[in-house]
């Protein structure tokens, strides 16, 4: 009984010694970045702390969730967009320093894991194919309401006039990384993805994927901005993406880089 | 596996058991032994967060306590940032909707006291505070550990509000459930496997220590 009291004592002491230490991160500026970027931004934060020794926070998701944090007084201090509609409303209404940079347009890839029986072809053919024969199952794309890349593939399907037949197959990514875990993880035939995501080394190996013709959706203008509360690192780490290191880790991840 | 988000839940998850812990003795005996008008309106009240789904609640912390809103603009004057999408604003979530994980085991502690005891203690010229350190905690004390450690491990593994008003921010709001989900995305199986064997052995931890020491509540009572 006493064993367990102090048992107990020393629990209590540890949780408030735990809650009262200091945070592990300190105050490093956090970047909202969207979800296409999730491997290309990791690796310039990487190349922009050995480079510069100052280091950034990153936050991935979907650009329309970050929008919408952003306007309720979320702490970032830059946002990369996926898409720079959103970025522009956030200009509108004083949420940002400028305008902001173009700093990629994207693409979007049909891409299907191994042993699907739909192949990877950019034209869509086979999932034409699959919808009319009947042998359609699941196909994932990212969240059309809210994440830009969910927009895209929707107008390409649409283009392609499947969008009605293949909507009841659809499974809904939370955003492009999400509906490219759902594409690839086995559950599904295939899915339309980021081309920088399927660039990724964790993700070339799980499939093959194909480019879809770029005129058959709005072009993936990505655009990023400094926020309102933006710091000298923040700035340090903006600038260092407009520099020639960064637009090569861009380039690599298969994104089309603005005059610059 | 991520030690930021590990350790950051485990703060939020010390900072929610510190604040319940008050909380859970003086609620918890006042929904055992007192009789009151509009006691089952406590009582539900106490367990909404039991069946209120996250999202509904998520949803409603952003609009209340919002850069638009009274309490949001409040707290920015007060405390010169905002309070969702900081660590703040996660451990006010955390312990709201931990009420019902604080509450619930120590009121049923509090139960178990027969009222000969504590009129016993009343009859002995014991104060209500002495009464409440020398006869009645000694006694609930099962009880009220089995509401520290559910909290304690319920917060570890929130993840709905969290992921609504949190905004994933490493070291702040990026909770290791939070981060499971981001390693999941990031095709990382193998760190979101670490972190998953993580939460799972805590949660098993957990569950056994409550089941042992309900067990000795009803020792006690037979």
């Amino acid at each position: 009984m006493r064993a367990v009291m102090l048992g107990s004592v020393v629990v209590a002491a540890a949780l408030i010694a735990m809650a009262f230490a200091p945070a592990a991160h300190g105050r490093l500026p956090v970047v909202a970045a969207a979800s296409d970027l999730q491997f290309a931004v990791e690796e310039i934060a990487a190349a922009f702390k050995a480079e510069t020794g100052m280091e950034v926070r990153l936050s991935m998701g979907s650009t329309g969730n970050f929008a919408r944090q952003i306007r309720q007084g979320a702490p970032f201090e830059i946002f990369m967009a996926a898409d720079e509609q959103f970025i522009a409303d956030l200009h509108r209404d004083g949420f940002t320093r400028g305008a902001g940079d173009l700093y990629g347009v994207g693409r979007i890839v049909m891409m299907v894991p191994h042993g699907s029986v739909l192949a990877a072809d950019g034209n869509l053919e086979t999932l034409a194919a699959a919808l009319t024969a009947g042998r359609m199952t699941r196909f994932a794309i990212a969240n059309p309401d809210h994440a830009p890349y969910g927009m895209r593939a929707r107008e390409a399907l649409r283009h392609k006039g499947l969008w009605e037949a293949i909507e009841p197959y659809l499974v809904l990514g939370e955003n492009v990384s999400q509906a490219a875990q759902f594409a690839l993880s086995g559950n599904a035939m295939g899915g339309i993805i980021a081309y920088s995501l399927a660039l990724a080394p964790n993700l070339e190996h799980r499939g093959s994927y194909a480019l879809i013709p770029e005129d058959w959706h709005h072009p993936l203008r990505q655009r990023m901005v400094l926020l309102n509360n933006a710091g000298p690192v923040a700035e340090a780490f903006y600038e260092y993406m407009n520099g020639a290191s960064a637009r090569r880790i861009m380039e690599r991840y298969g994104f089309v880089l603005p005059e610059g | 596996m991520d030690w930021t988000a590990l350790w950051l839940s485990l703060r939020l998850a010390g900072w929610t058991v510190l604040i319940l812990l008050p909380v859970s003795v003086f609620v918890g005996r006042l929904l055992a032994y007192r009789e009151f008008r509009g006691k089952s309106v406590a009582d539900a009240l106490v367990m909404l967060p039991l069946v209120l789904p996250p999202t509904v609640f998520g949803f409603y912390l952003l609009i209340a306590f919002g850069g638009n809103s009274p309490i949001g603009q409040f707290w920015r004057a007060n405390f010169g940032q905002q309070l969702v999408f900081s660590f703040e604003g996660l451990v006010v979530a955390s312990v709201i909707f931990n009420l019902p994980f604080a509450i619930q085991p120590a009121q049923r502690g509090f139960e178990a006291i027969a009222k000969e005891v504590r009129e016993a203690a009343a009859c002995c010229g014991l104060g209500p505070l002495r009464s409440l350190w020398q006869v009645e905690l000694p006694l609930a004390w099962p009880g009220l550990m089995t509401a520290m450690v559910l909290t304690f491990a319920h917060t570890l593994g929130e993840f709905g509000i969290v992921l609504m008003v949190g905004g994933a921010i490493p070291g702040e709001t990026k909770t290791i459930a939070i981060a499971i989900y981001d390693r999941v995305q990031a095709f990382d199986d193998g760190s979101a496997a670490i972190m998953s064997a993580v939460l799972l052995t805590i949660s098993l931890v957990t569950i056994t220590v409550t089941f042992w020491l309900s067990a000795r509540v009803g020792r006690r009572l037979g």
